[in-house]
């Protein structure tokens, strides 16, 4: 190999026509096995997921305003909490990251013209849709309440739309599993000369741990809804205690797979974070090789500890012990992972831009979630907090402190790349405050509420709890906005957002080595890369130069040498 | 675009070298089968788990199979992998222009992989059947799941008929109590739950495999695969061992309990 040849600089003046127009008309979108433009399709869909299981959430909080009927009848409320659980996780969280953003930057930080098998890739968008299709038919003529979870045997006796709910999440997990065969074939297959493994970005490494997972424990979950459809059409007798099944068998498949999926949810966010705090911190990441291996230790570890959710639901005494033992073993590869962040920042060269203040709300709020996640799996105390609000707390701060924060900044770090515009960073700080604060009011009451004992999914509640829902609910208003702020932002970016430059973040990372707006094939020439994506120190001045190109005038010290 | 020199005609844009377009699929094969493993593995756990639970149940069912049935199909399954296996040997030597007739690969090139996978294909039509027999006699007789159990024929007016007892008396299902009452196990209708869950799920992916049969086969007859190129045949092979090997495990699972 050509091993002196430095990485390609950006091409001067964008000589041809940018992936968002080198084609036009509808059929070039719907057709297309661009993996940018598939990409671009799987965030307008979760996004649209993201606002739908949103106005649930408002829905949901705004009924427990005040004690007894608000807003809904009781059983109308179940079908929304149901609804907000179904949509956030299965239609939103789990593909938001990997799916949309994985899809549009992995080809292009591994330096390569697509992922690997490009049809499948545009297969499994198409199944997406099916699947969300079928889910929000059975939402709309039917009648789910049974929660996100399907527990047995009150699914199996509940009204025959949850075969419809369930078929749905069954087609939707065939999509994550084959994005997730797509990715690992297109990480071992498809790197630029120059990018061995040592040298992969961060991002990347926390895409292959998230694939690893999907492929190996979503068809677990497809498995248990297709038996849990079996039970109720053929009444096989696996879950229904009646026929003599075990209804606890269905919670130890349904969370073989859904406790992964919580990393499937979870990883990507940490990939993410760890790009941004490398650029904003223009400095190496502190111990590259450890934060790697922390993701795929997570995404192993994370197939052991499924127990941890079933320790009321009667397992024998010496299972739960191992269960929350193998619990623990969860904080480590996780705390590496944070002091490693906190390291990076240390001496860097900081500056607060939008997705670096995500990132940073990431790591504050992750390390809550994670820490209350501790409290949980500690058998006695879960006995206390099991089924209350402090859980529905915790997971609320690692899934949207945690992985939602992470979306939005790497949504707010990429947009300049993805559309070729930049947007205002003074609204997107406004809304930032907004989100933080509100996300944070919403659910740090919840804590408090839980561990007063107030049970989750309740409908109705004792006049004791009033004010800190009231609390509760006053602060998802307030992050309600913020998103409404980041949504006006991103549109004023869209119609009347600066052009920008290819690098506007002066960041050593692969995938702003190419042009805005990218070529079709990710990179004019195919790139060879020569150092890593957070070496700064060998990046050239050049590299670095945060205009655009036709700018840019080399400094005396650059010019001399 | 300009691809003029990008290489051969089977070489999608986005590789560099048809080494790495093959070694991709294969990998991306193996991915997929090691996710129809663990799809596969919670039936083999509720197995495990309803056969710990009611042995007497599983082994009273075993006895309402017909293992002469579940032999022949697994002898033709194995016949099949073995011709699928030809036929991915045939495709990779390939048309050998311009040597004699005599001296050719035995076995090899196009026509060869078509007879191969035509075999293939009427094997697996065999097993199903042999499998839609076995079916429609356990749904005549009313060895069925759940709450369909013991209703002859799917009339679900008629509870437990004629046939139904006699079908049980030959397994030696039926226990007399003192007042003449005969019962069967209760939990058979579990086993008629799993059984019915493993082997259909299974023969869903032998109906899958026969279509990929077909296409594959088109592909073959309109010159597609060479020596050079032939990953499809290839990967659909590794698909076919591997509804094989399930089944290497459901027949003594299901059918030789005891």
């Amino acid at each position: 190999m050509t091993a002196e040849v430095a990485p390609q600089p950006h091409a001067h003046a964008p000589t041809g026509e940018g992936y968002l127009t080198h084609e036009r008309g509808l059929k070039s979108w719907l057709f297309t096995l661009d993996h940018k433009r598939i990409g671009l399709m799987y965030l307008g869909s979760v996004l649209l997921a993201f606002l739908l299981g949103g106005i649930m959430a408002l829905l949901v909080r705004a009924e427990l305003l005040f004690p007894g009927e608000t807003l809904m009848e009781a059983d109308t409320y179940n079908q929304v909490f149901t609804l907000h659980g179904a949509i956030m996780v299965f239609l939103f969280i789990i593909p938001s990251i990997p799916a949309a953003l994985g899809n549009f930057f992995l080809p292009i930080m591994l330096g390569t013209k697509d992922v690997a098998f490009p049809r499948l890739n545009l297969g499994s968008f198409y199944i997406y849709c099916l699947g969300a299709i079928v889910a929000i038919v059975a939402i709309v003529i039917g009648h789910v309440d049974t929660g996100w979870t399907f527990y047995t045997p009150y699914s199996a006796r509940a009204d025959s739309s949850v075969i419809w709910m369930t078929s749905g999440a069954f087609i939707l997990g065939f999509s994550s599993i084959l994005t997730g065969v797509n990715f690992i074939a297109t990480v071992h297959k498809m790197r630029a000369p120059g990018l061995h493994w040592k040298r992969l970005p961060l991002f990347i490494w926390g895409m292959y741990a998230t694939s690893v997972i999907q492929v190996l424990a979503t068809p677990v979950l497809a498995i248990t809804l297709f038996l849990l459809m079996m039970e109720k059409t053929l009444t096989v007798g696996i879950f229904d205690p009646a026929l003599g099944g075990d209804p606890v068998l269905f919670q130890h498949f349904f969370w073989f797979y859904s406790h992964p999926a919580v990393y499937i949810m979870i990883l990507p966010g940490m990939a993410i974070v760890n790009e941004v705090i490398a650029t904003f911190s223009h400095r190496k990441i502190f111990g590259y090789m450890f934060v790697a291996m922390s993701s795929i230790s997570l995404a192993l570890v994370g197939f052991l500890v499924w127990g941890h959710h079933m320790f009321t639901a009667g397992m024998s005494e010496y299972a739960t012990m191992v269960f929350s033992a193998l619990t623990f073993l969860v904080a480590i590869p996780s705390g590496v992972k944070v002091f490693n962040w906190v390291a990076t920042l240390y001496q860097g060269s900081i500056s607060f831009k939008s997705p670096m203040l995500y990132s940073l709300g990431f790591i504050a709020l992750f390390t809550i979630g994670g820490l209350t996640g501790l409290f949980l799996g500690i058998l006695s105390v879960d006995i206390h907090l099991h089924d209350t609000y402090f859980v529905v707390a915790h997971f609320h701060y690692v899934m949207v402190g945690g992985t939602v924060f992470g979306f939005v900044s790497g949504l707010h770090y990429w947009w300049p790349k993805m559309t070729g515009k930049m947007y205002s960073e003074k609204l997107a700080r406004v809304a930032f405050v907004f989100v933080f604060v509100g996300f944070n009011v919403t659910f740090f009451s919840q804590f408090v509420l839980g561990s007063q004992g107030m049970p989750r999914r309740y409908y109705d509640y004792l006049d004791q709890f009033q004010p800190l829902h009231m609390t509760s609910s006053g602060g998802a208003f307030i992050l309600g906005f913020g998103f409404l702020i980041m949504l006006f932002m991103f549109v004023k970016s869209l119609v009347s957002g600066e052009k920008a430059p290819p690098n506007p973040w002066s960041s050593a990372g692969y995938e702003w080595m190419t042009t805005t707006p990218i070529h079709p094939h990710n990179f004019a020439e195919p790139p060879v890369m020569t150092r890593g994506p957070y070496d700064y120190h060998l990046c050239t001045e050049e590299e670095l130069f945060p205009g655009f190109p036709e700018d840019f005038k080399p400094s005396e010290k650059a010019a001399k040498a | 675009m300009a691809h003029a020199d990008h290489g051969p005609k089977y070489l999608a844009h986005h590789f560099d070298t048809p080494k790495q377009q093959f070694e991709s699929a294969k990998l991306g094969m193996w991915l997929f089968l090691a996710q129809e493993i663990l799809f596969f593995s919670g039936l083999f756990v509720a197995y495990g788990v309803f056969r710990t639970w009611y042995p007497e149940s599983f082994s009273v069912g075993s006895h309402l199979l017909d293992w002469k049935m579940g032999a022949l199909n697994t002898v033709v399954l194995l016949f099949s992998s073995f011709t699928a296996a030809m036929a991915v040997r045939a495709a990779q030597i390939g048309e050998q222009t311009g040597v004699p007739e005599k001296d050719q690969h035995k076995l090899g090139g196009r026509k060869w992989t078509s007879i191969f996978l035509i075999i293939t294909f009427f094997c697996a039509a065999g097993f199903m059947v042999v499998k839609y027999l076995e079916y429609s006699h356990k749904i005549h007789v009313g060895t069925l799941p759940g709450q369909f159990f013991g209703h002859p024929g799917f009339d679900m007016a008629s509870v437990a008929g004629a046939e139904f007892y006699e079908e049980m008396e030959k397994a030696g299902a039926l226990a007399y109590e003192s007042g003449g009452h005969a019962t069967v196990p209760f939990h058979l209708r579990t086993f008629f739950g799993i059984y019915f869950v493993m082997t259909g799920l299974h023969g869903i992916h032998v109906l899958i495999g026969m279509g990929l049969l077909l296409w594959i086969l088109k592909r073959n007859a309109s010159g597609e695969f060479s020596a050079e190129y032939n990953t499809p045949v290839d990967i659909f092979a590794l698909y076919w061992h591997l509804v094989d090997l399930i089944w290497i495990f459901l027949f003594p699972l299901l059918y030789l309990i005891d």
